[in-house]
């Protein structure tokens, strides 16, 4: 079973987003920001981190970053997944490491599609 | 809706469209008719009918078919049909069009356009191959409504994010205010024109490549076959048709005959079958490309 971290600092986009990805038979762990995600990353590092951007302590972008230093941590797909949708910010994040964006407001057929595309379904 | 309105719009729709609705559709046939009331300032489903029983209105009659025919579509839908297009299908034309440097695809049924903006992104994925090549697509629908969507290229972010990868969103789209174009240059490349695949199409001319997908299983038996028979001879002689995941020519015309290597692919009978020219291994190129482009 595949094992995705899923953060964001709301508990109610968590829990959407751990149903949808638990209906497609992963494993889930949470985290509320960029800082306790990183905590998470070197207890186990996820093969999926579904990743918020704006988030208080660290962002999803510095966590990115943060993450693509991390031994072992060019391994996990990095899926987006926020408000932010503009050009500007996707290819900011795609040039960080990324390997999927979500434009939020997201359904179950959008993170399948986007989890599809990078190899993980 | 009376059962008599149903029976009547369903020999409405079959006569003008080749649609089959089926019993079970009687909800959808509401809800969509209901729409079309409201914009048309109609009061109901009720009057609509009794005009169309009453007088020939032909504007109305399309609107009706607009109405109950078109159908959301994605980019890259289902995805094996363009693999095998990229895989496949381009590297044979590539190889058997040499002479003419042209290639010419019809997307029949393109609804509001994605097929034919996803196929284009890969036909541009494979320029360094293509200079100089004439590239033709041309999509048709019997909607008009849904082919002026189509032309302008502009989707909603919920319709961009299902089956387009990001890169293809940041290399070919254009955001302006809540929806994403698709550039000009993709646009240049795909030309629509509104067509029912019942009636007669030698105007289109000759195509190497067809995509006709998720239009059949709308049709009844003797439809679908009237359908596949008018494709057929606009069809390039060892050209490929490609249909739907739920959709075959099996047991119903013998114009096409199934591709005995590949699931989904269809091809006219008869020596072109046996003698295609053989499709080049794709090159260290091509294999770049398609990491790019499609697992990045």
């Amino acid at each position: 079973m595949k094992y995705c971290l899923v953060v964001d600092d709301s508990a109610v986009i968590r829990k959407v987003a751990r149903r949808i990805l638990e209906g497609l038979q992963f494993r889930i762990a949470e985290a509320e920001d960029g800082a306790r995600a990183i905590d998470a990353c070197k207890g186990e590092m996820p093969d999926a981190v579904l990743l918020d951007w704006n988030m208080p302590i660290m962002d999803g972008y510095e966590f990115l970053r943060t993450l693509r230093q991390m031994p072992g941590g060019k391994r996990p797909k990095v899926v987006f997944c926020t408000t932010e949708n503009d050009i500007a910010h996707i290819a900011r994040a795609m040039h960080a490491g990324a390997d999927e964006y979500i434009m939020k407001p997201f359904d179950k057929e959008i993170v399948a599609s986007k989890f599809h595309q990078v190899g993980l379904l | 809706m009376t059962e008599a309105d149903f029976t009547f719009l369903r020999l409405l729709l079959q006569q003008r469209s080749g649609l089959s609705l089926t019993a079970d559709k009687q909800y959808l046939a509401e809800s969509r008719l209901g729409i079309l009331c409201r914009r048309r300032g109609i009061a109901d489903i009720t009057t609509l009918i009794a005009r169309l029983r009453s007088a020939r209105e032909p504007a109305l009659e399309n609107a009706v078919v607009d109405a109950m025919t078109t159908n959301e579509t994605l980019f890259f839908r289902d995805r094996t049909p363009f693999d095998l297009f990229r895989d496949v299908i381009l590297p044979e034309r590539l190889a058997a069009n040499a002479a003419t440097r042209s290639l010419r695809i019809w997307c029949a049924a393109v609804s509001s356009g994605q097929e034919a903006y996803s196929l284009a992104m890969l036909i541009d994925e494979a320029a360094a191959r293509l200079q100089g090549w004439k590239i033709d697509i041309v999509g048709t629908d019997i909607s008009s409504e849904i082919l002026e969507k189509a032309r302008s290229g502009s989707y909603s972010q919920f319709e961009i994010q299902r089956g387009l990868p990001i890169q293809m969103l940041l290399k070919h789209f254009e955001q302006r205010g809540d929806k994403w174009q698709v550039s000009e240059r993709l646009r240049r490349m795909v030309e629509f024109r509104r067509h029912n695949l019942l009636e007669r199409n030698d105007h289109l001319g000759r195509f190497d490549v067809i995509f006709c997908r998720n239009v059949l299983i709308y049709f009844d038996v003797p439809t679908k076959v009237k359908a596949l028979e008018l494709l057929a001879p606009r069809l390039a002689p060892d050209g490929a048709l490609l249909l739907g995941a739920a959709e075959t020519v099996l047991g119903l015309a013998t114009s096409f005959a199934c591709d005995p290597e590949h699931r989904g692919l269809y091809r006219l009978p008869g020596p072109a079958l046996r003698a295609r020219p053989a499709a080049s291994p794709p090159d260290g190129l091509a294999r770049k490309e398609r990491l790019a482009g499609w697992s990045a």
